[in-house]
């Protein structure tokens, strides 16, 4: 099962090798791992979306947490939170398909951010789910590029 | 002077700066502050500065030979006294010298700080000379590292190393010294009395009701067993692990980071368990119905096959680190805590049990049946390695500092000494360093000069790191090195003759130094023995020597083995050979 840890870290500089050595260490599977700085200047939050049961997700928490430089721990895969995701697509799609194509990028409240001679670059963002979706509606007609950048999450409420 | 003649008074700038001095000074003023008294190093490009504030300092420095031996000797100095060790290497190829080190200390739990010297922060990452990503590099085998990159931060940094490498499960911490860094000159206005970590917290207390649960197993088992690690002697609750056996009538079995935390001479000891336990350690871990882990950590060389380790057993894990707690085994009551603190709360609600009941009569009978044991030699001109250890027990009287290389030397020392208190078997356990015993012993006399220490070889390990019988000449350290001389790699050897059919494939090394000779090149006192009747003389003879080391050549066995034995992979239950016959 997919689990999304949120954690937080001091802002210093290596704090992402210690934390990806460690997952490396350990044999431990990142799906996505993203970080950023948040409100407050002097940590960063990542989030971490890792494949494992529930031993092997007691092992990574445990494990971040005998890093020095990391603060809290939060397995948010239960929590009401909001989660998203943005994906780049470059699709092809010459005149034939071109409608087709930006029917689906409108059902899916995508948008067009570019376009080529016989491609386009398609954003989108949104949930795992939407975006696992729109990528497989986009599939059939040739997928040339495509990039996502890892889900970032934040837990509902006053939490 | 003012323009008119007269003085003026010394601005308070001026005053301040009166107060500056050179990092490097101002290092050692923070480590004198740490209570370190004794540094383990090797000098270079990058790190004169350092060594500039060393001659002036009252902090002694012991020259190794080499930097690996630095950080072995700063591991065993940590381990014999208590206190955390430092070692210090020049950048580069001196920083990566320490790294077996800094692994050896990282998986033994040892409180160390190394201090490396790096190339300038403007060269930093333009491949300099001697320049090696030394953070990068020990990422992975140090609690933590830094790279000092101003000179404002040195005090902070030290204070956090020094309290990161001691607190809760103690291990190596890493702190990278830039020159420019520690030529700067910088204020000292004082060392900080506490650091401020928020990603590091000190375990300081434990879930009452895990031990009022624990308690209550252990006042209902039939037969338990406590199975003590390292982690009793870190914490420095060897007495109260004693209480608790005493009180409950519980047999305690160590590993071999465990030894010294309960008497080996108790009549509740089963001595070490594994894979070169004793029959009845094994035995009794195999039946117990309750296993009482302590500061310990289900190690695959304690385990053997996971899947039928205490297969009848509630089990209690007490550990500092809770990533140690099912990390390996699933256990049913864990306690994380600080063993000492555990214990404090856990002998007062554990019944005082009067009498030995059917499971001591078994442990006993165990005792009787399988005891460790080994026959005569088998050639002309060769000893049995294990009188040698029994004789080495005999001549100290159980009171000496044991260091050990790793291979049959390790085992059979762990096997024969019978060790009663904490702090004097000091060997590499987690990494199984070749080479460890000879700085070992240097750190180890170091910190307790009044007690004999003697560092039990291999012919193989003793080379690995034999130029610090250069270091031990300088410091005039009467340490006592005893080769078990097989003119093998004996362990390796063993396991070929076992699993491999007896290809002796490069385990041969007939060909070797006269280590008398050699000894005898540095100025230490050599001797050779091939009889059994001379062993105790020549021991005694070399704990005579106060002024330097001794080596002594002990021709034992070419093919003694190391028995009993778990194959890997099997279970504790299945043990190969008695004695050291098959």
């Amino acid at each position: 099962m997919k689990h999304t840890l949120s954690v937080i870290v001091e802002n210093h500089p290596g704090v992402l090798t210690r934390v990806a050595t460690l997952f490396r260490r350990r044999s431990y599977n990142i799906d996505s791992l993203t970080v950023g700085r948040t409100e407050n200047p002097t940590v960063s939050r990542m989030t971490i979306v890792v494949e494992g049961d529930d031993v092997l997700i007691e092992q990574v928490v445990k494990q971040l947490h005998k890093l020095v430089e990391v603060i809290k721990i939060t397995d948010i895969t239960d929590d009401p939170s909001v989660d998203r995701e943005l994906v780049l697509v470059k699709v092809r799609a010459d005149t034939q398909v071109r409608a087709e194509i930006m029917q689906i990028v409108e059902i899916f409240r995508a948008r067009i951010v570019d376009i080529g001679r016989n491609t386009l670059i398609i954003e989108a963002t949104g949930d795992e789910n939407k975006i696992n979706a729109i990528e497989d509606s986009l599939r059939p007609f040739g997928i040339m590029e495509l990039v996502r950048t890892g889900k970032v999450a934040m837990v509902r409420g006053g939490k | 002077m003012a323009r008119d003649g007269t003085v003026e008074p010394c601005p308070p700038e001026q005053e301040v700066r009166h107060l500056k001095m050179k990092a490097a000074n101002v290092l050692l003023r923070c480590l004198q502050e740490e209570g370190v008294d004794v540094i383990f190093g090797y000098p270079g490009g990058v790190v004169l500065p350092i060594y500039d504030a060393l001659h002036s300092s009252d902090i002694r420095h012991v020259l190794v030979r080499h930097e690996q031996g630095a950080a072995h000797a700063a591991d065993a100095y940590a381990r014999a006294s208590g206190k955390v060790g430092v070692c210090l290497a020049t950048s580069g190829p001196g920083a990566t010298n320490l790294v077996t080190g800094i692994a050896n200390a990282y998986m033994d739990s040892v409180p160390l700080v190394a201090f490396t010297g790096q190339v300038n922060t403007a060269l930093i990452g333009k491949d300099a000379f001697q320049e090696v990503d030394i953070t990068g590099i020990t990422l992975p085998i140090t609690k933590h590292n830094y790279l000092l990159r101003r000179a404002e931060d040195l005090v902070r940094v030290v204070k956090e190393a020094f309290y990161i490498a001691r607190t809760n499960r103690p291990g190596p911490v890493l702190v990278d010294l830039p020159r420019n860094v520690m030529e700067t000159e910088i204020e000292f206005t004082g060392y900080p009395s506490e650091v401020h970590l928020r990603g590091y917290r000190v375990v300081r207390s434990c879930n009452m009701g895990q031990v009022v649960a624990a308690a209550e197993a252990i006042n209902r088992a039939e037969r338990p067993v406590i199975y003590a690690g390292g982690g009793v002697i870190n914490s420095n609750a060897s007495e109260l692990l004693r209480a608790l056996a005493m009180k409950a009538k519980i047999p305690v079995t160590t590993t071999l980071m465990g030894i010294g935390s309960f008497p080996e001479t108790h009549y509740l000891s089963l001595g070490m368990l594994g894979m070169h336990g004793t029959r009845y350690a094994n035995y009794a871990v195999s039946e117990c119905d309750l296993l009482i882990a302590v500061g310990a950590r289900f190690d695959d060389r304690v385990t053997g096959k996971i899947s039928a380790f205490a297969p009848h057993a509630k089990v209690i894990h007490i550990d500092i680190d809770a990533a140690e707690i099912g990390k390996n085994f699933a256990v049913d009551i864990p306690i994380v805590g600080d063993v000492r603190q555990v214990l404090e709360e856990l002998v007062p609600r554990v019944e005082e049990k009067e009498h030995f009941g059917e499971w001591h009569r078994t442990i006993d009978r165990w005792k009787e049946e399988f005891p460790l044991a080994y026959g005569e030699p088998r050639e002309p001109d060769r000893i049995k390695p294990q009188y040698v250890i029994e004789q080495i027990y005999y001549v100290t009287q159980g009171k000496a500092i044991i260091t050990t290389e790793v291979g049959q030397n390790q085992m059979w020392a762990a096997q024969f000494y019978k060790f009663s208190q904490p702090r004097h078997f000091i060997t590499s356990g987690g990494l199984g360093t070749m080479g460890f015993g000879l700085p070992a012993a240097i750190g180890a006399k170091i910190a307790c000069p009044e007690l004999p220490v003697i560092n039990i070889a291999g012919d193989g390990s003793i080379q690995m790191n034999i130029q610090e019988l250069g270091t031990a000449m300088q410091e005039k350290l009467p340490v006592v090195v005893c080769i078990l001389n097989n003119h093998y790699l004996g362990m390796v050897r063993q396991w070929q003759e076992l699993f491999f059919g007896r290809r002796y494939s490069y385990t041969d090394i007939s060909l070797q130094p006269d280590f008398v000779k050699l000894a005898e090149a540095y100025g230490a006192v050599g001797m050779r023995v091939k009889e059994a009747h001379l062993v105790e003389a020549a021991l005694r003879e070399a704990l005579e020597v106060k002024d330097r080391p001794v080596f002594i050549d002990f021709w034992v066995e070419r093919e003694a083995n190391v028995f009993p034995m778990v194959a890997p992979g099997e279970s504790l239950y299945n043990m190969l050979g008695g004695d050291d016959l098959l």
